[in-house]
């Protein structure tokens, strides 16, 4: 097992490397003087621009920046935002709870919902709810979520007034907010309705980011059980005469859910891609908006650090589905 | 050379006396799929639309009624019978702009497709057939690009070469093409240990031809499974950058453009919003309901039962 984990770590080197490598390049791509890109809008006269020229060490030779870039990443240095002066690691992680809150709530939505439909599908296949289950499955993973998103709010804020347009929580309330976590810190704040208030804000943002989750997860957890159901031991297990929902739950459940686990984990990116866009509907301070924010206020150094951040974390849960993979399912583990 | 054209006509199927035979069975299992040629029939409809488009839009995609601001539906009160779908902020008629969009969407699908495919196809084959480091650089750099979100990426790229159709497009295509040389690489390595490459081989056949002649045709079906679905994320991914505004520039009539330009409308006027969305939808939904049947179609293996 060490060495299955030694051997996935040691290809991540390369890829991390080279992701490195493209949030180097980036600044230096963009079109312009990168001095001029760095000191923001404000002109500088030429005493000014050689310091900052100097000071970014742009008048050094290209490795040599690189090298001093990957010193600097891994003493967790990520530059500083043009327009907040703070360092890009503290602005992320400062908003990262934010995003984080969001996406762990979408997943569960997907889950819970996806899993249940996606067994009864295979269960009852080919019947009302089977074909139900599938186009909605296959609408929801061609849906445009930003428009779902513009629609839920049509709706449920608009037309209803169920649910707020925007933010984490009511501006009613302010507390502070030691974990970054809403639900957790506005149950911490001990405020009547401040929990209630973090809920309602959740809500619409979470079923958009997990609709595309939801639909993956729904079709992957039919065609896994279908494979299943198929198998000897299943009917055995039918044969032996136990229940048919001990059946399906304990015994074809579990071994379906293999890949099901798989496909939730490669949901990750496709979770911050979604937040980019979920975010910038409902204005939720986390990472997609900031990202979004910075690439049009020209804050390259937070669009550099947030790339490279958003890689490697993606990269992290990635190697951690293999892991967790290896561990469920030796097969993998005893190949190499 | 007989015995290897002989081989050659046994290991790969598509050659050329075959090829109608074929079709004809592909359509015959693609036929059983009615979702997927309900897919077909309304892509085919939207192409229509996009080539008629001149012809059927009842006004200009960018002419401006002043006296008609926000018009409702025709349906609604207030509705106006010349503006079918109602009008938006500045008084352009929505159907026009809608099917005026078609155009962009599937030009988007289209350029976008072909460029990944053709650059994915030739990496892929470079990799699977010169192996040692050659590929191993080239994954490693395909596994780089697949470790940031596609979205993320191409708006970075997007923020590099500057915010248009045009460079959401080159983007894209970049952030795409990466599947087609892992499925390149792929079939290569699966095609290449069998007889009819060897034969080729041995017959003297050069590289280049032995590449794209010989083996490229018999890795086709997971790559046209494949151009299909990303003909899709293609459209979405365009229409979410139109959408930040990364995309395609007003005044052009772009779908997702419309949306980001209708969002502060969106608890005034309904339609100003829904309608675009709706075209995405359902454009979307048909290629993919097309996608699945033609995976189901050309590629046996992966059929979801």
């Amino acid at each position: 097992m060490i060495r299955f984990l030694l051997f996935r770590i040691g290809f991540l080197i390369p890829t991390f490397l080279g992701v490195t490598v493209v949030a180097f390049g980036f600044i230096r791509l963009l079109p312009g003087d990168p001095v001029l890109l760095l000191a923001g809008e404000r002109s500088i006269d030429e005493e000014r621009y050689r310091q900052l020229l100097h000071q970014y060490g742009f008048d050094r030779p290209i490795w040599d920046q690189y090298l001093t870039y990957l010193w600097d990443l891994l003493h967790g240095d990520l530059g500083t935002s043009i327009i907040t002066k703070k360092p890009v690691f503290q602005e992320f992680f400062t908003l990262f709870p934010a995003t984080l809150e969001l996406s762990v709530c979408a997943i569960l939505f997907a889950i819970a919902l996806g899993v249940p439909a996606g067994v009864i599908a295979a269960v009852r296949r080919r019947t009302a709810f089977d074909h139900a289950v599938m186009t909605t499955a296959l609408v929801g993973y061609s849906m445009p979520i930003f428009w779902w998103g513009l629609l839920l709010i049509i709706l449920f804020s608009g037309i209803l007034g169920w649910t707020p347009v925007s933010g984490r929580i009511s501006l009613l309330y302010y507390f502070p907010t030691p974990t970054g976590f809403m639900l957790i810190d506005s149950l911490l704040s001990g405020q009547d309705g401040a929990f209630a208030s973090a809920v309602s804000h959740l809500i619409l943002p979470s079923i958009v980011l997990g609709t595309i989750p939801l639909a993956v997860i729904a079709r992957q957890t039919r065609s896994a059980m279908l494979e299943v159901l198929g198998e000897d031991y299943v009917r055995t297990a039918r044969a032996k005469g136990l229940a048919p929902w001990r059946v399906v739950g304990l015994h074809a459940l579990r071994n379906a859910m293999i890949p099901v686990i798989t496909v939730i984990g490669l949901q990750v990116g496709v979770l911050f891609a979604g937040a980019i866009l979920t975010e910038t509907i409902f204005s939720w301070p986390g990472i997609g908006k900031w990202m979004i924010d910075s690439i049009f206020r020209r804050d390259y150094p937070a669009v550099q650090g947030g790339l490279l951040l958003i890689a490697a974390i993606v990269m992290l849960v990635n190697l951690l589905v293999d892991v967790t993979y290896g561990l469920i399912n030796p097969k993998i583990r005893y190949r190499d | 050379m007989t015995d290897t054209a002989l081989e050659k006509e046994d290991g790969a199927p598509a050659a050329r006396g075959g090829r109608i035979a074929l079709l004809i069975e592909f359509w015959s299992y693609f036929r059983e799929n009615r979702g997927a040629v309900m897919g077909l029939a309304f892509f085919v409809f939207i192409v229509l639309v996009a080539i008629l488009a001149d012809v059927i839009s009842p006004h200009g995609p960018t002419v401006q009624y002043r006296d008609a601001l926000l018009k409702p539906p025709f349906w609604e009160e207030g509705g106006d019978a010349s503006f079918l779908l109602g009008t938006d902020a500045v008084g352009r008629d929505i159907l026009s702009r809608l099917i005026h969009g078609s155009r962009y969407s599937l030009f988007i699908g289209c350029v976008v497709v072909s460029l990944s495919l053709m650059i994915g196809v030739v990496i892929g084959l470079v990799a699977g057939f010169f192996r040692g480091g050659v590929d191993t650089v080239i994954m490693r750099v395909m596994d780089v690009i697949l470790s940031f979100p596609s979205l993320l990426l191409a708006l970075v790229l997007v923020a590099v070469l500057g915010p248009s159709l045009t460079n959401a497009i080159i983007a894209i295509a970049i952030v795409q093409q990466p599947h087609y040389v892992r499925l390149t690489r792929a079939a290569v390595l699966g095609e290449r240990p069998k007889d009819y490459v060897t034969a080729a081989q041995v017959a003297g056949v050069r590289l280049p031809r032995l590449m794209f002649v010989t083996v490229l045709p018999n890795c086709m079906a997971p790559l046209i499974v494949q151009a299909a679905l990303s003909f899709s994320t293609a459209i979405l991914d365009a229409a979410a950058l139109g959408f930040l505004g990364m995309g395609a520039q007003p005044p052009t009539p772009e779908w997702g453009t419309m949306l980001a330009e209708a969002r502060e409308f969106i608890l005034r006027a309904w339609w100003v919003v829904t309608f675009p969305g709706l075209a995405i939808l359902a454009t979307v939904l048909a290629i993919n309901l097309m996608g699945d049947g033609m995976r189901d179609a050309l590629d046996p293996k992966l059929k979801r039962s």
